[in-house]
């Protein structure tokens, strides 16, 4: 294989009404826009709410075997369950993001990933809404790895969102603007 | 080149539908397919088509019957539970040789299992989910844009060889998105005309009958002589399997569907670790691809068989391989965190290249 050639798998955890669907929709469709090879797959409950919601997302040059993904590098956890089960399951050198309004990271500690603590709840309240922590760890994700850049996101946004949400977009592009400076300071 | 979609594989297959002409739904909504009904009832209308939520599976398949034997494309779809009320109907339109497309997106089960991606209903696929004998030609997918591509192909066979097409699909990679190019729909060959179909009796001096009943003398078996005359063409013509690395392999690893797709990247784990490691795709389940299993074991004579159940195609696979061949099986039947992983699969690799 060659190195050279871009292969990224992000794996999102978190409950139900976190919108982690909606970010890994986003990233995936950001990524094809900008001419990658993408997948995302999604899992979740029968629970409309509070069921354990989780997806992964692979960007890549060339084409995509298994969109499942045993040790994801890059990891986004949202909630204390998604800690305690994927923390553990992250690739020996990546990364991962926790919303550390949620979580509780004593207890969990790994020398050999390199972890983040967002307040993502906190920094989603402040720009107005706490729904928009998942936009904050998107952010925060691309600040610390460019595999889109966020720019594209941006523009990704526009076109996902159903035209009776649009009026949300301003919102949202603040939260990951707020996202990206936070990982990146 | 058309702009590229980025759908999900229940969207995917209804796009594929619809280019190929399918004017005409019937279904019954169940988790994890949802999504079929729901662009089909988005699309339909407008393109003068006909979308019904039957007030049952049993009602819709039955309706499905009603329209293709008025010589229309027509579709259905549903998951395992909603199959097994199906297959009567199945069973009837297979006997009075009626072409459709059933899309199955598996769930786990039996009973009402769960949502989660399996690939338990491979029996029930292509060994005659009802009564009386008779084949559906099934084919399985592993990716967003084959979804696209066989929808249209499952037309076009069930048209040629006048019998029901099944599209078998997990909630993998039904509910999976991936970039789709919407290419033009172009036949596989010059299909026949529908002069069976129940239009009116028009010009005919004997109006047409569509019906699975054959009371005279050595009519029915003659009519089941017929079908199999079918079946055996599509073994000989139809046949469609991918195969990657199989030349040098030392070991063949083969799944179809969504399992393929985990196997694909732990057999280029493999290759990287240095192991001569194959793989077989059946695209089409029935008709099987028993020739190239055959051919292939006269040489590689160890075959692991993936699948996301407990053990179902691997049948079909020893049935198929040379007789000197060692068939192995690693299954996971599904539920809430019982996908495998390619790492997963890897493992298995290594532990079956060495002993």
């Amino acid at each position: 294989m060659d190195n050279n050639k871009m292969n990224e798998d992000v794996f999102m955890a978190g409950f139900g009404g976190q919108g982690i669907l909606l970010v890994g929709n986003l990233l995936a469709y950001a990524a094809i826009e900008a001419g990658k090879n993408a997948s995302f797959f999604p899992a979740y409950g029968p629970e409309k709410r509070g069921g354990a919601a989780m997806c992964s997302v692979i960007v890549a040059d060339q084409e995509i075997g298994s969109p499942v993904v045993g040790r994801p590098s890059n990891v986004l956890l949202l909630n204390q369950d998604a800690m305690a089960k994927y923390y553990p399951r992250v690739r020996p050198g990546g990364l991962c993001l926790y919303n550390s309004s949620l979580i509780d990271a004593s207890g969990h500690q790994r020398s050999d990933i390199c972890s983040l603590a967002i307040p993502a709840n906190q920094i989603a309240t402040e720009v107005g809404n706490v729904k928009l922590a998942n936009m904050v760890m998107l952010g925060a994700l691309l600040a610390r790895n460019p595999l889109v850049q966020l720019e594209s996101v941006k523009q990704a946004l526009d076109i996902i969102i159903p035209e009776r949400n649009k009026r949300f977009i301003p919102a949202n592009l603040q939260a990951l603007d707020r996202g990206f400076s936070f990982a990146t300071a | 080149m058309n702009k590229r979609l980025f759908v999900k594989g229940n969207e995917a297959v209804c796009i594929g539908a619809i280019a190929a002409g399918c004017r005409y739904y019937f279904g019954y909504p169940i988790t994890p397919q949802n999504e079929i009904p729901e662009y089909m009832s988005r699309e339909l209308p407008g393109l003068g088509g006909t979308f019904l939520q039957a007030e049952s599976e049993v009602a819709a398949i039955n309706m499905v019957l009603g329209a293709s034997a008025a010589g229309v494309r027509v579709m259905t779809s549903s998951s395992g539970p909603g199959i097994s009320l199906k297959a009567e109907g199945l069973s009837y339109m297979a006997g009075s040789e009626l072409p459709a497309v059933i899309v199955n997106i598996m769930r786990c089960g039996p009973g009402l299992g769960g949502i989660d991606a399996s690939q338990a209903d491979y029996f029930q696929a292509v060994k005659g989910g009802g009564h009386g004998g008779y084949h559906l030609i099934v084919l399985a997918p592993d990716s967003i844009q084959e979804l696209y591509d066989l929808s249209m192909v499952a037309f076009d066979l069930a048209d040629q060889y006048r019998v029901p097409a099944m599209i078998l699909g997990d909630a993998m990679i039904g509910q999976m998105k991936e970039a789709l190019i919407p290419h033009p729909y172009q036949p596989l060959a010059e299909l026949p005309a529908k002069d069976w179909s129940v239009t009116g009796k028009g010009n005919r001096v004997q109006g047409n009958t569509v019906k699975s009943l054959f009371l005279q003398d050595g009519a029915l078996e003659a009519h089941n002589w017929r079908l199999h005359d079918r079946y055996q063409q599509l073994k000989d013509r139809e046949v469609r399997c991918e195969t990657i690395g199989i030349d040098d392999a030392e070991l063949i690893l083969t799944a179809f569907g969504g399992a393929a797709r985990i196997a694909k990247t732990a057999v280029s784990m493999a290759r990287q670790a240095g192991l001569k490691v194959g793989l077989i795709r059946p695209i089409t389940l029935f008709p099987f691809p028993e020739q190239v299993f055959r051919q292939a074991t006269e040489r590689c004579r160890r075959v692991l068989c993936v699948e996301l159940n407990n053990g179902q195609m691997v049948e079909d696979v020893r049935l198929s391989v040379d007789r000197q061949a060692d068939v192995r099986f690693y299954g996971r039947p599904g539920g809430t965190g019982s996908l495998p992983t390619p790492e997963e699969l890897f493992e298995q690799l290594q532990k079956h290249y060495k002993d």
